[in-house]
């Protein structure tokens, strides 16, 4: 492979890795602030330990992705130095806002909220804990907004030399699928979570432990659930409308549609056969695609024909990525429409096969991000700023031996750090929130160090005379 | 604001501003990179569980600071970010991983039972392996990086060069002394006499390494001499190594007397006065002797857009960031209660 075709695995591999945590600790960090602000204003202990429970899995997913992020910032140089060079007057600035807005906010307050408890009062922990969910916000706008900058351009104008000028921030930020994207992630990082914790608090209704903290998680969880689902496949929708009117060609992809058609079938499942230009084996149902994307019986659709191959996305890659995503949005619904009928005929927290049920849709959220992101990146291909700038022309002068060693040990690196995560995260969510055991019970292999060396044991004293006071 | 931004005066600005982002993190990253270089030094396990709380709550806070620099450069000299990165491509990869090693050391480490040495090594090895890279891509910076049609044209090893070989132990004792003087005013008992007794180690290898760095930079890149050596240069950069002398000998003479908090301190100056003398050596350049801070900078509206947030939101920043240490002034307590545990309740 050439550096180019390396670059791009590198890339789709390590901001695929990366997505998984924002995922998981945008809708957390939201759980772990409305669960502060509950522990602050009722005093209920059970909020307290949902509350630490929550927060000791989002720590460990934070910091996985502040580690991955850092990643990002620089490989945008070290790998697409062709594309930095052209958009670093549109881009650069947005990253910088971000950075400036959302990371900083992130990290000065991250201490004070898992590490700050004892020492600041409940007010000022919740407000910590706020901090840190809008910085997880705040850094998913700027970041969509640039993503979005280059699904659908606007605002800036290239010279000769393909470099960008900025002519209107307001339309650089506010492009045309910039809000539908935005919303389709931030519902789909909350739908996720909700079904996370929803997973691992019917765990413990299974086993039977931590009940009271876990009825309260599991029900929070499903009303959550319930409205997201259904908004979230809302949301998908009009973004499908949008992509169909700014990006063409991905949404042909995306249905599997070659020949622009009027009143265009439905494909649920094909195989879509980019040499012969056509679906093998396909199964169509007339018409819904059309009523479903224009509304109307109908309605005119452009194919994927209407642009040459070489101007064509890899159509298998983005057609089943898309049937996994809406496959899972469906299955989703179903288990939170499910939920509501149990909790209407309260058996919400008694039936043991929708525990098993829910159990099972831990990880279908984090599934239906990467198959969304794999839908909207391969779709735009082969631009990388959609109808302007080729990948192939946006790469760094780096050498393939270079990117192949750096590619090869990111693939360990990232799956050693994952098998690490789900050992540890899974450790912690299998014990459940503690509802009042003794510190050292709390974090085992800390006993020798919390038992002795700081309290009892004999220390040295400095040889020369040393100011005790702070200095 | 336009014609403002349009004057000589803005590269001057945002050169400021992008120093001060390097500094920041130097200084901040350098002092929890440093006890991670000093981690598997430290005579007991008690004094590691110390050493780490003393950084947990601010660690990523001083590392964001990194993604601040680049981001900045990015934004502001774009030429420096597209040159340089491709130039330095593996140093910059092994210094991400090891990061992430590290980086994930914190959380993992909390929560690992039997194989905690596994992380200690982590932690230890990825702070060690981050700094030496940064050396390596700072002794590389100065050597200069082969660029032709205003892109790097060299191949994946031209980064190497001996003087960033030195830079990188230079940068490797500088932050242990760093790291050594936080010990000693974050932590008493036994770990704080550990870090006063390995404070010398580091004091000597940094001196050491100024030293060679300084002298094998004047040597090997003759831009650099003219620049130190040349009249009237020479009288009026002289205080630079003499007040780094004075630095090295109040340091070496203060690491058992004075305020705790005095070899920190120190540390940090001696930091910033190796900063000024590297400038000394580069000024004007973004890519040495190839482009200069007014060639590579990115376009006036960038860069007003940009200074808007600059002004009004790195004060907040500096504000609550001072903040968050404040919350966890004075000596380190080992309370693992970590993660909303014992203390508050």
């Amino acid at each position: 492979m050439d550096a180019v075709a390396l670059s791009r695995l590198q890339f789709a591999f390590t901001i695929g890795f990366h997505i998984l945590w924002p995922t998981l600790t945008i809708g957390t960090a939201w759980f772990v602030t409305v669960l502060s602000a509950l522990w602050w204003r009722t005093g209920n202990t059970v909020y307290r330990d949902l509350m630490r429970f929550w927060m000791r899995l989002f720590a460990l997913g934070f910091g996985m992705g502040v580690v991955t992020g850092i990643v990002l910032s620089y490989e945008i140089g070290t790998n697409w130095a062709g594309f930095s060079r052209s958009v670093a007057n549109v881009l650069g600035p947005l990253f910088a806002y971000e950075t400036m807005t959302a990371f900083f906010l992130e990290a000065g307050f991250i201490g004070i909220m898992l590490f700050g408890e004892g020492r600041v009062s409940k007010g000022a922990h919740f407000f910590a804990c706020l901090m840190v969910a809008m910085g997880a916000l705040i850094s998913s706008t700027w970041i969509i907004a640039a993503n979005s900058w280059m699904q659908t351009p606007a605002g800036a104008v290239a010279d000769a030399q393909g470099i960008y000028h900025v002519v209107s921030w307001w339309d650089v930020i506010f492009t045309a699928s910039f809000p539908y994207r935005l919303a389709h992630m931030v519902c789909a990082s909350f739908l996720t979570c909700s079904f996370v914790i929803a997973g691992v608090s019917a765990f413990h209704l299974w086993r039977g432990q931590h009940v009271a903290a876990s009825r309260t998680a599991f029900s929070m969880a499903l009303w959550l659930a319930l409205v997201l689902a259904p908004l979230q496949i809302f949301i998908g929708d009009m973004h499908g409308r949008n992509t169909m009117v700014e990006q063409p060609t991905k949404l042909a992809a995306m249905e599997g549609l070659w020949e622009t058609t009027k009143g265009p079938a439905m494909t649920v499942i094909a195989w879509p056969d980019m040499a012969a230009q056509k679906n093998l084996y396909a199964i169509d149902i007339p018409h819904l695609a059309s009523l479903y994307l224009t509304h109307s019986w109908d309605g005119q659709v452009q194919g994927l024909k209407a642009v040459p191959p070489a101007d064509q996305p890899n159509v298998p890659i983005v057609f089943f990525a898309f049937r996994i995503m809406a496959g899972i949005g469906v299955v989703l619904l179903a288990t939170a429409i499910t939920g509501f009928v149990l909790r209407l005929r309260g058996r919400l927290f008694t039936a043991r096969w929708f525990q098993f049920l829910t159990m099972a849709t831990t990880p279908l959220g984090f599934l239906a991000v990467l198959a969304g992101w794999t839908v909207t990146e391969a779709g735009r291909q082969p631009w990388i700023i959609y109808g302007a700038l080729r990948t192939a022309d946006a790469a760094a002068p780096v050498a393939a031996g270079a990117v192949t060693t750096s590619l090869l040990i990111f693939f360990a690196v990232y799956n050693v750090l994952l098998l690490a995560f789900v050992w540890f995260a899974g450790r912690v969510a299998l014990k459940g929130p503690i509802d009042s055991a003794p510190p050292t019970r709390e974090h085992p292999g800390m006993e020798r160090s919390t038992l002795g060396a700081f309290t009892t044991s004999p220390v040295p004293s400095p040889v020369r005379g040393t100011d005790p006071a702070r200095a | 604001m336009t014609e403002l931004l349009q004057a000589d005066t803005v590269p001057l600005v945002f050169a400021a501003v992008a120093v001060f982002c390097v500094t920041v993190y130097v200084l901040a990253d350098g002092l929890d990179l440093g006890v991670g270089i000093l981690f598997l030094a430290a005579p007991r396990d008690a004094d590691r569980d110390l050493m780490m709380a003393s950084i947990e709550p601010v660690w990523d806070g001083n590392e964001t600071w990194l993604v601040m620099g680049g981001t900045l450069l990015f934004a502001a000299f774009p030429a420096g970010y597209y040159i340089l990165l491709p130039a330095f491509y593996l140093p910059i990869m092994f210094m991400l991983f090891a990061l992430i090693f590290r980086g994930v050391a914190f959380g993992f480490r909390l929560q690992a039972t039997r194989f905690r040495l596994v992380w200690d090594i982590a932690f230890f090895a990825g702070s060690v392996l981050a700094t030496f890279c940064q050396g390596l891509i700072l002794g590389g910076l100065i050597t200069g990086v082969p660029v032709e049609n205003g892109m790097f044209a060299g191949g994946p090893f031209s980064f190497l060069s001996l003087l960033g070989v030195l830079c990188g132990a230079g940068l490797v004792g500088g932050y242990a002394l760093i790291g050594a003087g936080w010990l000693i005013w974050k932590t008493d008992g036994a770990t704080q006499v550990f870090a006063r007794e390995i404070a010398h180690a580091a004091l000597i290898l940094t001196g050491a390494m100024m030293a060679l760095v300084s002298a094998w930079s004047a040597w090997s890149v003759p831009e650099v001499a003219v620049r130190w050596f040349a009249f009237p240069n020479l009288a009026l950069l002289a205080p630079v190594p003499l007040v780094t002398l004075a630095v090295i000998v109040a340091l070496w003479r203060g690491i058992w007397e004075g305020g705790q908090a005095r070899t920190f301190l120190l540390a940090l100056a001696l930091f910033a006065l190796g900063l000024v003398g590297l400038i000394v050596s580069l000024w004007p350049y973004l890519v040495p002797r190839h482009v200069t801070v007014w060639d590579g900078m990115s376009d006036p509206q960038s860069l007003a857009f940009l200074a808007v947030g600059i002004a009004i939101i790195i004060p907040i920043v500096l504000a609550y960031q001072a903040h968050a240490y404040w919350v966890f002034r004075g000596k380190t307590v080992h309370e693992h209660g970590a993660y909303g545990g014992h203390a508050g309740s």
